[in-house]
Formats: C-alpha cells, structure tokens, sequence
C-alpha cells in the first residue's frame, strides 16, 4: 500500500491510460492484488460458518425456528441498511477521489464511517437484549451459531472502520486522487466484502426458517 | 434521471427494495408459512444483492474472469451448501 504525493510526476504510462476513454472495457483488477487475497481468504472463513451453521440446522430444525423467533429482525434488517449505505457512501469516496474531489471523498469516507457506528449502536443493543435475557453461547446450538457468527462479522466491522479511518486521514492529505488511488481502493473493497457477507449472514440467520 | 446515471445509485436503491423484501418475509411471517418458496426467493435475493455488490460495489464488473468467477463462485457456492442443507432439513 504505498502512497505517491500529490506533487510528484505520475510517469507511469498504465496509470494515465487506464483513465482514457473506453478504459473500462479493459479488464481491471481495483485495489492492489493482496488485498483480494485476503478478501478470498475471509470469505472462506466465512464459508465454513455459514455451511456449519446450515448444516447444524438441519439437525436441529425445531431448535433453530423457534430460537430465531427471539432475534430482533427489525435490527438485523436496520443494519443491513447501514452496511449497504455505508458501503454505497465509500463507493461515491472513492468516485469523489478519481476526480480529485478531495474534499468530497473526505466526507463519503466519514459518512461511511458513520454508517458503522450505527451498525456497532445497533449490535450492542440486540447484544444487551439478549445478554439480559440471560442467553450466552452455551444456550443452544442456535445461539452458539447466532452470537459467534454476529460477533466474529463485528469484528471485521470494526476492522473496516478502522481502514477507512485510515483512508479518511490519508485522503484528507491529498494522498489519493486521479494520480493514485490504489490504497483507496484496497480498504473499499475490504469493506465492501463486510456488506457481502452481512448480505448473506442476514436472510439465513434472521429470516429463513 | 440524471442521479440514476450512477450505477452505484442503482445499485444502492435496488438493494434497499431486496432487503425491505426480506424484512417483510420475517415481519409478515411468510418465511415461516410458505415453506420452501420464501427459502427460495430469499436465497435469490441474496444472489443477487451479492451479485450486485461484487460488480457495482467492489468494482469487479470489468475485472478480469477469474476474479468475478472466484468471488461469484463463493456466492453461489454459500447459497447453495444452504439449499442443501435447508433440503436435507426438510426431509
């Protein structure tokens, strides 16, 4: 993830190129190459919960519709709107940052950033709830799957709040714009990947029964 | 309108429609009451809400092949180990 400044000469030919009319139909891979590797690798972590958790389910298919019954769909359903805003907010930053609108990513950055507290407010509230209700990992098989699989998902939310702080600091000092926005694009797509897997955590954890 | 000119603005609102969809399956009880139907239609949505954000969102529309197969082919797979399973729940 390096960071080329404002003042320097861009001599380099692809880069220039790649914003030439008709560059989209050119395949491109945005970010740098690790980042997709890793996003690989935490989706397949991801995987395994997802497929355990189905699997687990269909053992304990009484279990699991009556457990779900106590989760509070309107939170998951809330934040599965943050997630997407936020994640829509980082697509406009980084759009904002390919035309030197520095000033305008900034405060996409922010606001995507903002959409992940909400996120967060939301999640220690349904936590609370159902800590005081007196459910822990060991309830059942259901909540062991609920409160593992939401908190590890937080735990990468919280990651990709912290990226995008990062990105917001960076971006602010005019590090990326039409020159350089490969770091820019990096931490999007990590937070992206946060939506993506929400997307499918929330159906199968809240709703299907 | 110039505002849906954006693809990520479309892509945004119809996100916003598929999630309200899922929300008012859970809310209204018809995940519950129409079986195998509302898993269905759930795990469609999912595909393509996830469909959408690997294209629109992390930018991976004009990526090279194998990028979109990997990550597509991760959805896919996900949904349908979930089809899968939900079967072998049913049985």
């Amino acid at each position: 993830m390096t960071s080329v400044k404002t003042d320097l000469p861009t001599p380099d030919l692809a880069k220039t190129e790649a914003h030439a009319p008709g560059a989209l139909l050119t395949p491109r891979l945005p970010g740098d190459l690790a980042i997709w590797f890793f996003i690989l690798a935490e989706l397949l972590v991801f995987a395994v919960f997802f497929i355990a958790y189905a699997f687990a389910r269909a053992r304990h298919v009484a279990q699991f519709n009556e457990s779900q019954l106590t989760l509070d769909l309107n939170a998951g359903a809330l934040n599965t709107v943050l997630l997407i805003t936020g994640s829509w907010f980082v697509v406009l930053a980084v759009q904002a940052a390919k035309r030197d609108a520095t000033r305008i990513a900034t405060r996409w950055l922010a606001a995507g950033m903002a959409c992940g507290f909400g996120f967060l407010i939301v999640k220690i509230i349904e936590y609370s709830a159902k800590f005081g209700a007196g459910i822990s990992l060991s309830t059942n098989t259901f909540y062991m799957f609920y409160i593992s699989l939401t908190f590890f998902h937080m735990m990468h939310v919280i990651l990709g709040m912290v990226i995008l702080a990062v990105l917001l600091v960076k971006t602010r000092q005019g590090a990326y714009g039409s020159h350089d926005h490969h770091a820019l694009e990096s931490g999007a797509a990590y937070w992206h990947m946060v939506d993506l897997v929400w997307i499918v955590l929330f159906p199968l954890v809240y709703v299907m029964r | 309108m110039n505002i849906l000119q954006n693809p990520a603005n479309r892509t945004w609102i119809i996100l916003l429609i598929a999630t309200a969809i899922t929300w008012w399956l859970g809310e209204s009880g018809t995940a519950g009451s129409a079986g195998s139907n509302a898993v269905f239609l759930m795990l469609g949505l999912a595909l393509i809400k996830g469909r959408l954000v690997i294209y629109d969102f992390m930018e991976l529309r004009h990526a090279p092949t194998l990028w979109k197969i990997l990550l597509l082919g991760w959805l896919s797979f996900v949904l349908g180990m979930v089809v899968l399973a939900y079967w072998i729940g049913m049985k």
